[in-house]
């Protein structure tokens, strides 16, 4: 990779670092949510439905924007986790990751519920007979048989998560080897005289791992399908 | 039909010492589940009735899966529902092994890995004492029992669905249940695959000291593996008793169908004719010949289960002679009750068990047909229904359970 320059190579490695931490961060939730979701029956339930998909259909900028409010220095969030756990988000690449979990959130869910929708409740009621309690049977059926739809949905918000660029630079500017990923790299050669060529090289990257990642999920899908036999 | 409906009776199992009590009520929109009954220990009891009676809702009402309006059920002196009590046990503390119509293996585990599954978790389970241990068979036997050997390292989409159920079989096994509950095990199966499976579903029966509910709408299956039976209407029970009485009520009719109605009864081998071939077997008072299979197992004294058609005995007056139908029995009649709007049901006692005869009305008046009428009952076939369970000597069931080396 020696055509690429070591800005472009700090971009890409920095976006791999920031789709990779949202995606582990949203994980846990994406599937708490999905749960609920899916399982559980409560007042509010169509609330909370309309809010996880919320950042599909406001503009990134505000969804930046409103991080900034709760998650900035001053923000309510920002300042608890400043005191308590002397963690700071703005203006860091942990923030960028928050934005991009932030924004990549309904994909995730969407995934997550579709793959637990389609578990066959048969199954986890087999389990419950053999002796499984609640917490066993999610973790020893419903989980695994989840497994393909979750993988191939964390693998999409992956790619997904490496081009998110609104609610990024507005929430954690565009700081060179510390927020600036390839969209953000992109954006500034684009800015600059002459940066074309560099913008093109950054395009075409961007490209290639969004295509590998639809890939590589279909891919996970089809073999993990194949393992179960349906 | 033209005729009244049967009148509902409800008949109690005498059952020396019963291990499962159930009384629920459950409502399902327009459709009303209420029951009550007992279930021996060991034994089987058939949970028989058309499709859509309720018999599904009432099993998962027992297993748990499914919560009634009111109710009790009490297992092995165990209360694991009383709604008056508040007292909900759930189905995964319950104890209670079930084995679905569509085997449910785990898709995602080996046939090994399911049957682990089950194990593990009942090994872990606390309260489970070293005499239920050597009770249940080990994973070995388990294994051994339903020739599940060669299959182990077989993902269950790749197995057939004979093969499938055997192993959900030996899963419900391995959770060491208290109580086994069959809920249509062989209705998803093509006939020669529930011919290969209800072998396994026997030898379960007699070597296995648990009590068993075994859920099913075909007549046969109830045949070859009950000996009791709860039949089931439109979410009442309609009647419950033992084999050989249910077969003789007029309501069963209408769910079996006219031509599968007929007495069944145990029969002794007393051996083999020379010259035809055919099998002696002591009946009452009487004795019947009756052609057996290589594979029915027919030595001399043992117990064989027969029906014989309400269709296939004639009523005679005396004895026939000069006739080509060999088995004649002596008998007196019992009752005669209305079949259809042309046809009479006749019971006749042949000193023990009952026999039922269809004759035409014409025939119930012209031979004078009536109770305490000395008649002969002329058997043009008798089935074979397989062997009755083994009888267990009485007292408590751990004491009458098979040991198992190395559980």
């Amino acid at each position: 990779m020696t055509w690429l320059s070591s800005e472009e190579l700090s971009a890409l490695h920095l976006s791999l670092i920031v789709a990779g931490r949202s995606v582990l961060l949203n994980l846990p939730f994406a599937i708490g949510v999905a749960w609920l979701l899916t399982r559980r029956r409560f007042v509010g339930r169509m609330i909370l439905d309309a809010v996880v998909h919320l950042p599909m259909v406001l503009p990134p900028v505000v969804v930046g924007y409103l991080l900034l409010l709760i998650c900035g220095r001053r923000g309510p969030v920002g300042a608890w986790l400043a005191r308590v756990f002397d963690v700071e988000l703005v203006f860091n690449r942990n923030g960028a990751a928050l934005a991009t979990a932030v924004m990549c959130f309904p994909f995730m869910v969407r995934a997550v519920r579709l793959s637990l929708e389609a578990v066959d409740r048969g199954l986890e009621e087999a389990a419950c007979t053999l002796g499984a309690g609640p917490l066993d049977r999610f973790v020893t059926i419903t989980l695994p048989l989840m497994l393909p739809g979750v993988l191939a949905g964390a693998v999409t918000a992956f790619a997904a998560g490496l081009g998110e660029f609104g609610a990024v630079i507005t929430f954690v500017s565009n700081i060179p080897g510390e927020t600036r990923t390839l969209p953000l790299a992109l954006y500034t050669a684009l800015q600059a005289p002459g940066g074309d060529t560099e913008a093109a090289r950054l395009a075409a990257i961007s490209c290639t791992l969004g295509l590998g990642g639809l890939l590589l999920a279909e891919w996970l899908t089809r073999r993990l399908r194949r393992r179960f036999g349906t | 039909m033209a005729d009244a409906a049967p009148a509902a009776s409800v008949r109690h199992l005498s059952v020396r010492r019963s291990a499962l009590h159930v009384r629920i009520d459950k409502r399902r929109g327009a459709f009303r589940l209420e029951a009550e009954f007992a279930v021996p220990s060991p034994g089987v009891v058939a949970l028989f009735g058309r499709s859509g009676c309720g018999k599904t809702t009432l099993s998962h009402v027992i297993a748990g899966l499914l919560e009634p309006d009111s109710g009790r059920i009490e297992l092995d002196g165990r209360v694991l529902l009383d709604t008056a009590a508040g007292t909900v046990v759930p189905a995964e503390r319950r104890e209670i092994g079930y084995v679905f119509q569509d085997a449910r293996l785990f898709p995602h585990l080996s046939v090994a890995g399911n049957l682990a599954y089950a194990d593990r978790r009942a090994e872990r389970r606390a309260g489970i004492d070293a005499a239920r241990r050597a009770r249940h068979p080990d994973r070995e036997t388990v294994v051994q029992l339903l020739a599940l050997a060669p299959l182990l390292e077989r993902r269950p989409y790749s197995l057939s669905g004979g093969e499938r159920q055997r192993v959900a079989i030996a899963r419900a096994l391995l959770s060491r249940p208290r109580l086994l509950l069959l809920d249509e095990p062989l209705a998803s199966l093509d006939a020669a695959r529930r011919e290969e499976v209800l072998p396994y579903l026997e030898m379960l029966r007699d070597e296995i000291a648990l009590p068993i509910i075994y859920v099913s709408h075909q007549f046969d299956e109830v045949l070859r593996l009950a000996t009791h039976v709860v039949l089931l209407d439109a979410g009442r029970i309609l009647a419950q008793g033992d084999l050989g009485a249910i077969s003789l009520l007029p309501e069963l009719r209408a769910i079996i169908g006219p031509d599968a109605v007929g007495a069944i009864f145990s029969a002794v081998v007393l051996g083999s004719d020379a010259d035809s071939g055919l099998l002696r077997v002591r009946i009452g008072q009487g004795e019947l010949q009756i052609r057996a299979s290589d594979r029915d197992s027919t030595g001399r004294d043992e117990t064989l289960r027969l029906q014989v058609l309400a269709r296939d005995v004639i009523v005679a007056r005396e004895e026939p002679r000069a006739i080509s139908v060999r088995n004649h029995l002596r008998g007196v009649v019992t009752t005669v009750a209305r079949d259809d709007a042309e046809t009479d049901l006749v019971s006749i006692d042949i000193g023990g068990p009952t026999l039922l005869a269809r004759v035409t009305r014409a025939a119930t008046r012209d031979l004078g047909l009536r109770s305490g009428l000395p008649v002969w009952a002329l058997i043009k076939s008798v089935t074979l229904r397989g062997q009755p369970p083994p009888k267990q000597p009485p007292g408590d069931a751990s004491a009458t359970g098979r040991a198992y080396p190395g559980a």
